[in-house]
């Protein structure tokens, strides 16, 4: 009486079913298939190491909007591919790894970066650590102090 | 032994801890519950259009140019690709609103002709011109994070919303209020 009904099932079905469902789950992300980037720099790396290495750098820190908890060298996600093809393609061109962090920020926000700016928002990030230092050297050398008078 | 005595403490002091405590916990439990945003918004709104000009998708149609957005009048785009499912949700919202005179144009993002063909056979087409942004450089310049997003442009070619995901039948007026104020 209080077995479940699915302990009922003869195992044939059971395995009819779970078949069926692996079936499905195999369909599903197949219909969602998204083009790879072609943008031509998505997968190959650039042909003067300096540059690849100055692109990879910034690459490393700039944020894949899709995925959004690895950064765009990590990332498989198609327009991950796209943005690193862009970064490549203006670092091949002589532009600054700066610059084209200013670019993408300017369209996303600073969310886009790992690295974090400072601005009018972020300083007291800044800002609070240094004065919480300088308030512990403060009250640690009033203490040693007094410690050495006793 | 000595008669240096440390400075008393206000009586309510010992109670500080626990409340940095439960306040501490408050916010992480605000940060838990409240659904988090993970939409990225473009920071483009209220600016103009970047200029970029796109090939055409589809063999015997106009590619995009964005020097056609300034033209007087408020436009639609439309960012979208045959193998993005939302994409199938809205194309009857897109239908509708082309059949209300809203002019749509759409940028097809990473996709192939072939695919491109049969989505609006089976799903119907409502743009004007569709430019083929196959690198995605497009969408990155727009600021656009993911497909379907849409965008109203006023007729000066200055970005004025921008709709992230499907536009679901209850987004229309939003939509048609949203192209009306873009026309003044």
């Amino acid at each position: 009486m209080s077995s479940l009904p699915v302990s009922r099932l003869p195992v044939s079905r059971l395995i009819v079913v779970i078949v069926a469902a692996l079936g499905l789950l195999s369909v599903v992300p197949a219909m969602a298939q998204e083009e790879q980037s072609t943008a031509p720099y998505a997968y190959r790396q650039l042909e003067d190491p300096a540059k690849e290495e100055k692109a990879q750098s910034l690459m490393e820190t700039l944020r894949c909007l899709q995925c959004q908890g690895q950064s765009i060298a990590d990332s498989d996600a198609p327009i991950a591919g796209s943005m690193r093809s862009l970064v490549r393609e203006r670092i091949a061109a002589g532009e600054d790894p700066e610059a084209i962090r200013s670019w993408l920020i300017e369209r996303y926000g600073d969310y886009v970066s790992y690295a974090p700016q400072l601005t009018s928002l972020t300083w007291p990030l800044f800002a609070v650590p240094a004065f919480l230092i300088l308030l512990a050297v403060l009250l640690l050398r009033r203490r040693f102090r007094r410690g050495g008078e006793q | 032994m000595s008669e240096q005595t440390p400075p008393k403490a206000p009586r309510w002091a010992i109670w500080l801890p626990l409340a940095l405590f439960v306040a501490f916990v408050a916010l992480v439990m605000i940060g838990l519950y409240r659904p988090a945003d993970r939409n990225v918004a473009s920071t483009l709104v209220g600016k103009p259009m970047p200029e970029f000009q796109l090939p055409p998708a589809l063999p015997g149609r106009p590619g995009l140019d964005s020097r056609q957005f300034a033209n007087g009048s408020p436009h639609l785009v439309n960012i979208f690709a045959s193998w993005c499912l939302p994409c199938r949700v809205e194309a009857p919202q897109l239908a509708a609103l082309a059949k209300a005179g809203v002019p749509i144009e759409g940028i097809s993002v990473r996709d192939t002709t072939e695919a491109l063909q049969g989505f609006l056979a089976e799903h119907g087409d409502p743009f004007q011109r569709i430019g083929a942004d196959d690198d995605g450089k497009v969408q990155l310049a727009l600021g656009s994070s993911g497909v379907p997003e849409t965008y109203v442009i006023d007729g000066k070619g200055v970005i004025r919303y921008q709709h992230i995901g499907e536009i679901r039948p209850e987004h229309i007026p939003m939509i048609l209020d949203k192209l009306k104020e873009a026309a003044q």
